[in-house]
């Protein structure tokens, strides 16, 4: 992983001649020329676009009036988009929390020198290879009431055995939360553990011969030094948090009622099938307000402050 | 970390121990764990072998006890996708013909760009570097629909070109950060010594640079092979009918059956649709974790 973090050469020489002879520099500023269109169309022109639209009465068509905050206003009085953000809080804390512990436990244990590490390592991680699609209706298979899960075990001696999280609204969320932990916790585990193969090994030796217990070791003195892996792992899990859809769609469809629907869900519903612009839009806008208030800090701290050092 | 990667030759942590009520412990629990990894994926592959009886009254869990490929066959050649029975060969061949593009134009952007910004002073870089990598945060949904409209007026919307494009662009941010991080090490001699020579912005990167580059091609390959066949809401959204993606299909076939739900085939279809990334994931192995760690935006 590392490898490719090298401490940036600064191509001095290059750099000031490019700099110095525009003419030369021109190639460059040409190779740039598409991506610097797309930043400005999409990036930015597409983002502008839709917070624009949030502030319209637009509904199967785009209309270009102002009605204020209107959208908002109804957006926050909307059943629908208040449980979405409700559940994606939901989601977001047990999934982050849920492939943290997890990944962190498997990379502790795997690390123990363990047999068949690698057969371990690969059954760990496959999962974040498949598609959230095939991961939602592969676990909407296994919990299904019916055939699933539950009559597996009522037939092997519980008869009382109940699993209905899938169809109960209250817990079908927690569902999703499985399905996102068993696809995303491998990936936890990958990073982790490749911080923990950099781990000075003297370190356990000092706190076995001070009789430190080893969780006792794990938790005061490796966890610190893993976080530069947590803080990546995090921002990794958070981003599939904000786009928390496709599982959704294959797993529940947001039901049963409205009980597992979530913004992403909500935004596309009613661009593309309720025909509801504006409200579409207003919820769009909400979004990149609560990711861009979460995640400028870090980007700023990680890749502005530091541009000229390390990157 | 530095070359020791290799972790089997040398293994860090604690020595390994005489068998203690520990050492079972934890072999315990990383069992437990493995065996909740695989289960969804031997009762996808279980149930696509049972005929549809067996599944109905059998346990989930269990081997078939009639074992059928039809469930296969039916998945691939005839499974209903919504109004069309055509299987979900169907959406493989469209995932194929999205890929191949998709996958080339973003990679050659992401080189060009992360050459382009690593190793030249081009003004106003930095500001486009910065909002790319914000772009890579911002959830879909804020593009979508102004993106729809462009594409609708230029006439391209649901179109292959669309969805190629569509992909390009969103590959953009973690293609050229991958990049662009990876030229970043390469010795500054080299350019010097290709500058004095005379050579100029592509042919330093034809002659010079891409050829240094196959391991970053290597790796950003697998993360845009794994990511663009797993993409559902872009195939959704902008390929159009005629191209909707594998997923998209699967998706189709498993919530659209008119009467009773065929499991088997539905599991059929998604082990199908999860063949090609898990070859990916099974083929290229470590590489896997150095792609996704490195398209982590962490670099």
């Amino acid at each position: 992983m590392n490898s490719i973090s090298i401490q940036a050469p600064r191509a001095g020489v290059l750099v000031r001649r490019g700099r110095r002879r525009v003419g030369r520099g021109l190639p460059a500023a040409l190779a740039l020329l598409p991506t610097a269109l797309v930043v400005l169309v999409v990036y930015v022109g597409c983002m502008l676009w839709t917070v624009r639209l949030s502030f319209t009465g637009s509904t199967l068509l785009p209309r270009y009036d102002w009605v204020g905050f209107a959208q908002y206003v109804r957006l926050f009085a909307n059943d629908r988009f208040l449980t979405s953000a409700g559940n994606i809080v939901i989601f977001g804390i047990l999934f982050i929390t849920g492939c943290l512990i997890l990944g962190f436990l498997l990379a502790v244990f795997i690390d123990q020198n363990v047999r068949g590490e690698g057969v371990l390592r690969t059954i760990f991680l496959y999962p974040y290879a498949m598609s959230f699609i095939v991961t939602g209706v592969a676990w909407q298979w296994f919990l299904n009431p019916g055939l699933g899960l539950q009559k597996l075990m009522r037939d092997t001696g519980f008869p009382g055995f109940t699993f209905d999280w899938l169809v109960n609204p209250d817990m079908a969320i927690y569902t999703i939360v499985i399905a996102g932990i068993w696809h995303g916790a491998g990936l936890t585990m990958a990073i982790l553990l490749a911080g923990l193969r950099g781990v000075d090994s003297d370190l356990w030796k000092a706190a076995r011969v001070d009789g430190v217990p080893a969780w006792r070791y794990y938790l005061s003195v490796v966890l610190p030094l893993l976080r530069p892996m947590v803080v990546t792992a995090t921002v990794l899990l958070a981003t599939g948090v904000v786009k928390l859809y496709d599982l959704v769609v294959a797993m529940t469809l947001g039901g049963p009622g409205i009980s597992t629907e979530v913004p992403a869900k909500f935004v596309m519903d009613h661009l593309f099938e309720r025909n509801n612009i504006g409200l579409g839009t207003a919820a769009a806008t909400i979004m990149l307000i609560a990711v861009v208030s979460i995640l400028a800090p870090w980007v700023y701290a990680r890749y502005v402050r530091e541009e000229g050092g390390r990157v | 970390m530095r070359s020791r990667s290799g972790g089997s030759t040398e293994p860090q942590g604690r020595r390994p121990r005489r068998i203690t009520a520990g050492r079972i412990g934890l072999y315990a629990f990383l069992l437990t764990a493995a065996l909740f990894f695989l289960l969804p994926l031997w009762i996808m592959l279980v149930t696509s072998l049972k005929p549809m009886e067996e599944i109905r009254l059998g346990n989930i869990v269990a081997l078939p006890a009639a074992l059928t490929f039809e469930a296969w066959g039916k998945a691939w050649s005839s499974a209903c996708t919504g109004l069309a029975c055509d299987g979900i060969s169907v959406g493989f061949w469209n995932s194929v013909r999205i890929l191949v593009p998709s996958v080339i134009l973003s990679i050659a952007l992401g080189a060009v760009n992360g050459y382009a910004l690593s190793l030249w002073r081009i003004r106003g870089a930095n500001l486009l570097f910065g909002i790319l990598l914000m772009g890579a945060f911002i959830p879909y949904q804020v593009f979508l629909y102004p993106l729809v409209r462009i594409f609708s007026a230029v006439g391209v919307y649901n179109s292959l070109s669309c969805i190629v494009i569509v992909h390009a662009i969103f590959g953009l941010p973690t293609m050229t950060l991958l990049f662009r991080n990876y030229y970043a090490g390469i010795p500054a001699d080299l350019f010097k010594a290709a500058r004095v020579d005379g050579g100029g912005f592509w042919t330093i990167f034809l002659r010079v640079i891409l050829p240094m580059s196959t391991p970053m091609l290597v790796v950003a390959t697998i993360l845009q092979v794994t990511g663009i066949w797993n993409d559902f809401i872009l195939g959704l959204t902008f390929a159009g009918r005629e191209n909707l993606p594998m997923t998209v299909q699967l998706n189709n076939i498993v919530h659209s059956t008119q009467g009773e739900r065929a499991y088997n085939v539905d599991m059929a279809a998604t082990m199908l649709a999860a063949l090609v990334p898990l070859a990916v994931y099974f083929v290229s192995g470590r590489w896997f974790v150095r792609g996704i760690a490195a398209g982590a935006v962490k670099g």
